[in-house]
């Protein structure tokens, strides 16, 4: 086995930017992907040293612990504002927040709005699912009409629940974002494609050019209760079509 | 010493910035000073008054409920705060608008018709630098220097050019002060 | 060297005295009565004077999330507001000591509850002084009555807030916001660099360099061995403030049968009811909380075998009293003396009360 441990026959190696620590994500969910592409991203970049990344409420709350960049925990919703204040304060630094649907999208819109309205110089990752993990399978205010829940039990009703909010669409519309996609992180094209996109984001937040928004479509299989790979196939059935990726606003080139 | 006054009228007469070069003029003469305004919605065209305190001791309370001196300059003022003039106190007040004048007979009573003269002179705006006038020269207890000076600090730099006009206008104040009453 | 002499209102002594003593940050939302802190340093240009950042958020939510976020990064932040807004700032709050940093906050008090009025009130004593938000927490409580007290806690509150690693507010009221007093600025200081940000705070959010593990700033332990532990530190620094902190000011206690406690705005009046009771022939004193917590419990103690009776004076229903009596702990009777909905009681007011509490007729 140690004979194998060559470097001529490295094909993976973890990223420096992500610590030691082990993973608490259920398998198959695509926040371990995510991290370890936006840890490639700040490494390739080299700004590992002036990168300040915020954590949301949900399942990354941990993120923290995952990333070897300074972190700071906020609290539910509200890490734009926290990235806001790190952003002015730090004008070079790479300031960026990771949040779930839940948190950005219902008890953080205001926030993310205005964030984005007047175009902090950060990058969001938004990662959507759907639902909300942590606590156990809630109706997220991106829950799918029809999508069961453990508060949606009969699928979501929208005459009594209200409609999927299309927060990414919404955050494009305003002056302040620069560049607004949204990718996806189940199979390796997928991932590739996203960690451009988020390499992209993070040059551009590098460059001052505001707000940066990277949505990353996501599946929850025990939120959702299906296998990994019924999840994954449910979610390219069923999600993409309604949050359908691709780049939604895309800044001129020079 | 200690001069213990209220201002009261209508808000947009410059109630509150009298009081504040008033507090200011004192302030250079090296006296302590509070100034108290009434605020909120009623400061908008609402009634607005302002307590203000010149003293050579440390000041206690910036709220009072009796004055030595009361500046009148409108009817429901003068409703208000006839009454909380000290014994022996002061009221000055301008005569436009007012249906009851004070009836008080243990004050002294002054008059000084501010908002005529104004018009008359065409510098509605200086109508509180008359009345302030008025004050200045019944009590003297700020000099017009520190006055002048009061007026520099307190107003914006792109006002300054209205320094003289205003000086113009606490003089005016000083020449058509009337006595009502006196003790 | 000539000291410069302002008048100024409260509001704008805060907001003078942030720029001048080096502040990072300011994030707040308009509210009556206490609007001029923003009104001031916006119109000063501090990020022209000192590069201090001003913003004026979307939400009071927001403000004290931006504050967490830049005390996170070791700088120097405040928020201000009024009671309504104080309360949607208690999340915030509570992360902020949770999380241990330090950052000030000033409640320019209004009457309530609810919306209130937008006159001065003392009602927010509890909320500020036994935590205010979620969880076993204290906020470090200077109550400034005058302006220029306003204006030195700013700086005191920052010194306060560093060297414990905890939130400090400045617990005023609209009257001290609103009014105008004599104030004699301090020179201005120039802003912590980035090096000396590091030197003072080296758990802060300032970028992982090579010689040191990254930094974590969060309120989170999932470990509840480990959070009981985190609980107890916190505790232990309450405990030291109450210890090493506790600030209050006499009036004539010397000889005082009767005394008198109170902060703020309602110390102002007191101050003036002390003098009128001696007139009167009653030998009234006056304790004058300047840190509401750490509260002087240790002095009202000792007073309690002095005086023959007690009055808090407070524009609430009775909220510091209850710390009165626990501090004299029924050695001494002690009464509340109040008005609500944001009327300041008359000296005259007050006497009546002791008369009526103690000495009778």
């Amino acid at each position: 086995m140690e004979d194998i441990k060559q470097p001529e026959n490295l094909v993976y190696k973890k990223s420096e930017v992500m610590t030691d620590k082990v993973l608490h994500y259920c398998p198959g969910c695509g926040h371990g992907t995510a991290h370890r592409l936006i840890a490639e991203v700040i490494e390739e970049l080299g700004i590992q040293e002036k990168t300040i990344g915020i954590a949301p409420v949900g399942c990354s709350v941990l993120a923290y612990d995952y990333f070897n960049v300074d972190f700071q925990e906020a609290a539910h919703g509200r890490a734009p504002a926290l990235a806001t204040a790190i952003s002015r304060l730090y004008e070079d630094h790479a300031v960026f927040t990771y949040q779930g649907d839940g948190d950005l999208a219902a008890i953080g819109t205001a926030e993310t709005i205005h964030a984005c309205n007047r175009g902090e110089n950060i990058v969001i990752v938004f990662v959507n699912n759907g639902i909300y993990g942590m606590t156990g399978g809630q109706m997220a205010p991106t829950t799918l009409e029809g999508m069961k829940s453990s508060t949606s039990p009969y699928g979501r009703d929208l005459k009594m629940m209200g409609n999927p909010l299309k927060m990414t669409e919404l955050v494009a519309q305003l002056p302040g974002t620069h560049y607004v996609t949204r990718q996806a992180v189940h199979k390796p094209g997928k991932a590739r494609k996203a960690k451009k996109a988020l390499k992209k984001a993070f040059q551009y937040q590098q460059e001052k050019k505001g707000t940066q928004v990277v949505e990353i479509v996501s599946n929850c299989n025990s939120g959702w209760k299906m296998t990994p790979n019924k999840a994954n196939e449910w979610m390219e059935e069923n999600m993409f079509p309604f949050y359908p990726l691709g780049d939604i606003k895309v800044p001129e080139e020079k | 010493m200690t001069e213990e006054l209220i201002i009261a009228g209508f808000g947009g007469q410059g109630v509150l910035s009298m009081g504040k070069i008033l507090a200011y003029s004192a302030m250079m003469q090296g006296k302590e000073v509070s100034w108290m305004p009434s605020y909120g919605p009623e400061m908008r065209g609402g009634t607005a008054n302002v307590t203000v305190i010149l003293s050579d001791d440390r000041i206690s309370s910036p709220i009072l409920d009796t004055f030595d001196t009361a500046i009148i300059l409108n009817q429901q003022s003068m409703d208000k705060f006839e009454e909380s003039v000290k014994p022996g106190g002061l009221l000055l007040y301008d005569g436009n608008g007012i249906t009851r004048h004070p009836e008080r007979k243990d004050i002294n009573i002054y008059r000084v018709d501010a908002t005529d003269e104004a018009s008359k002179i065409g510098m509605a705006k200086v109508f509180n630098m008359i009345v302030l006038g008025a004050y200045v020269k019944l009590k003297e207890l700020v000099k017009m220097d520190d006055v002048v000076e009061g007026l520099k600090k307190s107003l914006p730099k792109r006002y300054h050019h209205m320094i003289p006009d205003n000086e113009k206008a606490i003089h005016r104040g000083m020449e058509i002060l009337q006595e009502i009453q006196k003790l | 060297m000539k000291k410069e002499l302002r008048l100024m209102k409260g509001n704008e002594a805060v907001a003078e005295a942030a720029i001048r003593a080096g502040a990072d940050g300011y994030f707040g939302y308009p509210i009556t009565p206490q609007s001029e802190v923003m009104e001031h340093l916006m119109s000063e240009k501090p990020h022209e004077r000192t590069g201090m950042v001003v913003l004026q958020a979307e939400s009071e939510v927001a403000a004290i999330n931006m504050v967490y976020g830049a005390a996170g990064a070791g700088k120097m932040a405040m928020t201000s507001s009024s009671s309504p807004g104080i309360s949607l700032k208690q999340e915030g709050l509570s992360y902020i000591a949770g999380a241990e940093l330090p950052c000030l906050v000033l409640n320019v008090v209004r009457g309530g509850p609810g919306l209130g009025t937008i006159q001065p009130g003392q009602s927010d004593y509890f909320q500020a002084v036994k935590g205010g938000g979620h969880g076993d927490y204290k906020l470090i409580t200077l109550a400034p009555s005058s302006v220029q007290e306003m204006y030195d806690f700013v700086e005191l509150g920052y010194e306060l807030a560093f060297k414990y690693r905890n939130p400090v507010m400045l617990l005023s009221d609209g009257a001290i916001g609103q009014m105008m007093e004599k104030v004699e600025l301090t020179e201005e200081k120039q802003r912590r660099s980035h090096e000396e940000v590091i030197k003072q705070c080296p758990w802060a959010t300032t970028g992982k360099t090579p010689d040191r593990d990254h930094n974590v700033i969060t309120s989170l332990e999932l470990d509840a061995t480990k959070q009981e532990q985190v609980n107890h530190k916190i505790q232990a620094k309450y405990k030291e403030l109450e210890e090493k902190e506790v600030r209050f000011e006499e009036l004539q206690c010397e000889d005082a049968e009767y005394l008198l406690i109170a902060y703020g705005t309602s110390a102002r009046i007191a101050q003036k009811a002390v003098s009128q009771a001696r007139e009167e022939g009653i030998k009234l004193g006056l304790l004058r909380p300047i840190t509401l917590f750490p509260f002087p419990k240790k002095r009202l103690a000792e007073l309690a075998g002095q005086v023959k009776g007690m009055l808090s004076v407070e524009m609430s229903a009775g909220q510091m009293i209850e710390d009165v009596k626990l501090a004299v702990n029924g050695k001494v009777p002690a009464e509340h003396f109040g008005r609500l909905g944001g009327i300041i009681p008359s000296g005259e007011e007050i006497i009546e009360a002791v008369r009526k509490n103690f000495i009778g007729g």
